[in-house]
């Protein structure tokens, strides 16, 4: 037999892969090797969703996200609604009431003005849901081939109770993941819609505001640790940044993770695991043992937490880690997305 | 989930671990051929769950793993020519070529586009009749009736411009090279399920037969891998070397005969190159003459330069059962899925890649 003819490996470092974007490891590592770096301060260097500041008495969260999603009108929201519900979910994440939000649009030549309207009109409707105000914006036009439709950036302020410091570094041996319903449908319902991989399914987005369920699990008193909604890189990528951050380990409990049969159905068939799928509308907690059964029927009465379940703990074993126990007893790595979920050939 | 949730059961699985539990006596060593169970095997920690005589080695049944770098070099090669658009199957834009992926060539600027399908490539090139299509075809029987369909689609709507980059591999001829080797210590083989659903039983009974070597065809869920072990364990203990199929929900004894009448028109048996396992007689397909319009590496010149092999890497070993990921130095270190050193770490399929994915908290107790 001829010897192995392996090739050599291949990091690219002088070009941006689609990659960098996915939420897993390749944009953590462009975060710490290109902005940390530059923009080094202690409220960025904390990595949470949102910059949490500090003026005077008040206590500020401020962030800001963009916007690319391809369609643009998909089943269950728009690019509009995302937009609005994403702003306002990495605010109420670290505890915030949001109230306002910023609108920059990247407008492709020859976009349909009824599209545009569409959004917009969404944007208005989405906003009024989640009690903020979009109170500034821009408006730039590209050559045609230069965007894809449209994009969206947004920034947004929220006001934060002094006594609240939800962050990434606080999980603890011994505490509760929490999580507020079935997961993947965002994800699933994209995909479902993308040329080339087009399939039938009724899957809707689950874009919706979190700042509902957030200020009734706020409410009980619970002293939470961090609150993250899993969107790219999904409930994996999430839970192992609140690994590596606490110096913890998490362990998911299969059976316990609620996902839609449909959701099932369709990763089984493109073979992806729906740990990874990005959500839209949906929450991650983790709360003190003593608190977390006050937390979760918090969250069940709330129409956005009907489906929440505890689905794992934080553990001293396997510090870094997210362990899962699957429905055989036995444990495996759910690592950090590497890339964006590939389709495999059979 | 129907068809799901039965072959996922605890209390089955408990059972059938039982029952093989109660009838080794000694060591085996087993070899599964497809990736996909490879896949099952580490994600719910089957290895971990039999008794410690039965050792599980895997074995070549990964598409991408196998196929040469020069075909990813090649197919680099045609994506970054003006005219041509170069379309494949997902997990094939992240193995890496000699310099290359195709993930990064199409960072370059290359046209490289993701499809579920060859009918997909079919359907770009109807919509784009001034681009060059070029569809990169690998994988075992399981992917070849749909590739051969396009080409005889292609061919029946006249489209000239669509062509196929073919890299496929036949299992019978590999497992042959597998045992007739000197070094061989696999003593029965799990059969890929896909595979003989396309194909049927007739090749491996013949195996059985040629080589003394039992061969149960399995299918990728926890209780068929287990139910084909079960199945193996018998007949070693019993020394009847013989061939049963125990995935009978999906494979036939004849197979998908619709879909072997399509593979005999558009293809022939070629010999064929294998990463890590080297040439192979007759291990794979070519275009027939009559389709040679629509063969990529007759139409494009192609000048490729063979590469040179890291040293380290033992992927070579690692696909012929002689040895596992976690032997290798490299390993987690300087071969991770971000950074691999071999096309095993590359697809979620390869035997590396399952090891590093699901298997890296026992990797950090022992160190």
């Amino acid at each position: 037999m001829k010897p192995l003819d392996c090739p050599l490996p291949i990091v690219d470092t002088e070009t941006i892969l689609l990659g960098h974007g996915s939420g897993g490891k390749l944009t953590a590592e462009l975060f710490r090797s290109v902005f940390l770096p530059a923009f080094d301060n202690p409220v960025l260097n904390r990595m949470d969703d949102q910059a949490q500041l500090e003026i005077g008495n008040m206590r500020l969260a401020f962030t800001t996200d963009s916007f690319v999603v391809k369609p643009l009108i998909f089943r269950g929201g728009d690019i509009g609604s995302l937009a609005v519900n994403g702003t306002v979910n990495d605010l109420s994440v670290g505890g915030a009431k949001p109230l306002f939000i910023s609108a920059a649009f990247i407008l492709e030549e020859g976009l349909p003005m009824e599209t545009l309207r569409r959004v917009v009109n969404s944007m208005r409707e989405a906003a009024a849901r989640a009690g903020v105000q979009i109170v500034t914006g821009d408006t730039k036009v590209v050559e045609k081939g230069s965007c894809d439709g449209m994009f969206i950036n947004t920034a947004g302020i929220g006001l934060m109770r002094s006594d609240l410091h939800l962050s990434a570094d606080q999980a603890r041996p011994g505490d509760v993941v929490l999580l507020s319903g079935p997961i993947g449908d965002h994800g699933i319902a994209i995909l479902a819609e993308r040329e080339g991989l087009s399939f039938e399914t009724d899957m809707a987005s689950d874009t919706a505001s979190l700042y509902p369920l957030v200020a009734d699990m706020l409410s009980t008193g619970a002293p939470l640790r961090c609150m993250r909604d899993p969107t790219r890189g999904g409930v994996a990528s999430a839970c192992n940044e609140i690994a590596q951050t606490s110096g913890v380990g998490i362990q998911l409990y299969e059976e316990a993770i609620p996902v839609r049969a449909e959701v099932r159905g369709a990763c089984e068939l493109l073979g992806i695991d729906p740990l990874y799928i990005a959500n839209e509308g949906k929450l991650l907690a983790i709360a003190s043992p003593e608190t977390a059964e006050l937390v979760l029927a918090a969250m069940h009465k709330n129409q956005l937490g009907e489906g929440a379940a505890v689905i794992g703990q934080v553990t001293t074993e396997n510090r870094g880690l997210v362990t899962l126990r699957t429905s055989l007893g036995t444990v495996r790595v759910v690592d950090m997305m590497a890339n964006d979920p590939l389709p495999r050939i059979c | 989930m129907k068809y799901l949730d039965e072959y996922r059961d605890a209390r089955i699985v408990k059972g059938l671990l039982e029952t093989i539990r109660r009838k080794v006596t000694r060591h085996w060593v087993l070899m599964e051929i497809c990736g996909g169970q490879t896949h099952t095997i580490m994600r719910y920690g089957l290895d971990e769950l039999l008794p410690p005589q039965i050792e599980l080695v895997h074995g070549p049944g990964c598409p991408v793993c196998v196929t040469p770098a020069s075909i990813l070099d090649r197919a680099i090669d045609l994506a970054q020519r003006e005219d041509i658009t170069l379309v494949t199957y997902g997990d094939m834009l992240r193995v890496p070529g000699s310099r290359l992926d195709l993930f990064s060539a199409k960072a370059r600027g290359a046209d490289v586009r993701m499809v579920y399908s060859p009918l997909d490539a079919l359907r770009i090139a109807r919509l784009n009749p001034q681009r060059k299509v070029v569809f990169l075809a690998v994988g075992f029987e399981t992917t070849a009736p749909a590739n051969a369909m396009a080409v005889w689609q292609a061919s029946r709507e006249r489209l000239d411009n669509f062509y196929l980059l073919a890299s496929h591999v036949l299992v019978p001829p590999a497992i042959r090279a597998l045992v007739s080797s000197p070094e061989n210590r696999v003593q029965g083989f799990i059969a890929p399920g896909h595979v003989c659903t396309v194909v049927g039983c007739k090749d491996y009974e013949d195996l059985v037969q040629d080589y003394n070597v039992p061969i149960v065809v399995g299918g990728f869920e926890p209780v068929d891998l287990l139910q084909a072990i079960s199945v193996l364990v018998t007949l070693l203990e019993q020394g009847h070397p013989e061939f049963a199929n125990e995935y009978p929900r999906s494979v036939s004894y004849r197979g998908n005969v619709e879909a072997q009448r399509i593979l005999e028109e558009v293809f022939e048996v070629a010999d064929q190159s294998w990463r890590g396992l080297g040439e192979i007689p007759l291990s794979g397909f070519r275009l027939r003459e009559k389709f040679a319009a629509y063969d990529a590496d007759k139409v494009f010149a192609l000048n490729i330069q063979e590469s040179d092999a890291p040293e380290v890497c033992i992927s070579a070993e690692i696909l012929r059962g002689l040895k596992k990921p976690t032997d290798c130095s490299a390993f987690g270190v300087a071969c991770t899925p971000e950074s691999p050193l071999g096309a095993p770490m590359v697809s979620s399929e390869g035997a590396c890649s399952a090891y590093y994915q699901y298997r890296r908290h026992s990797l950090v107790t022992i160190q």
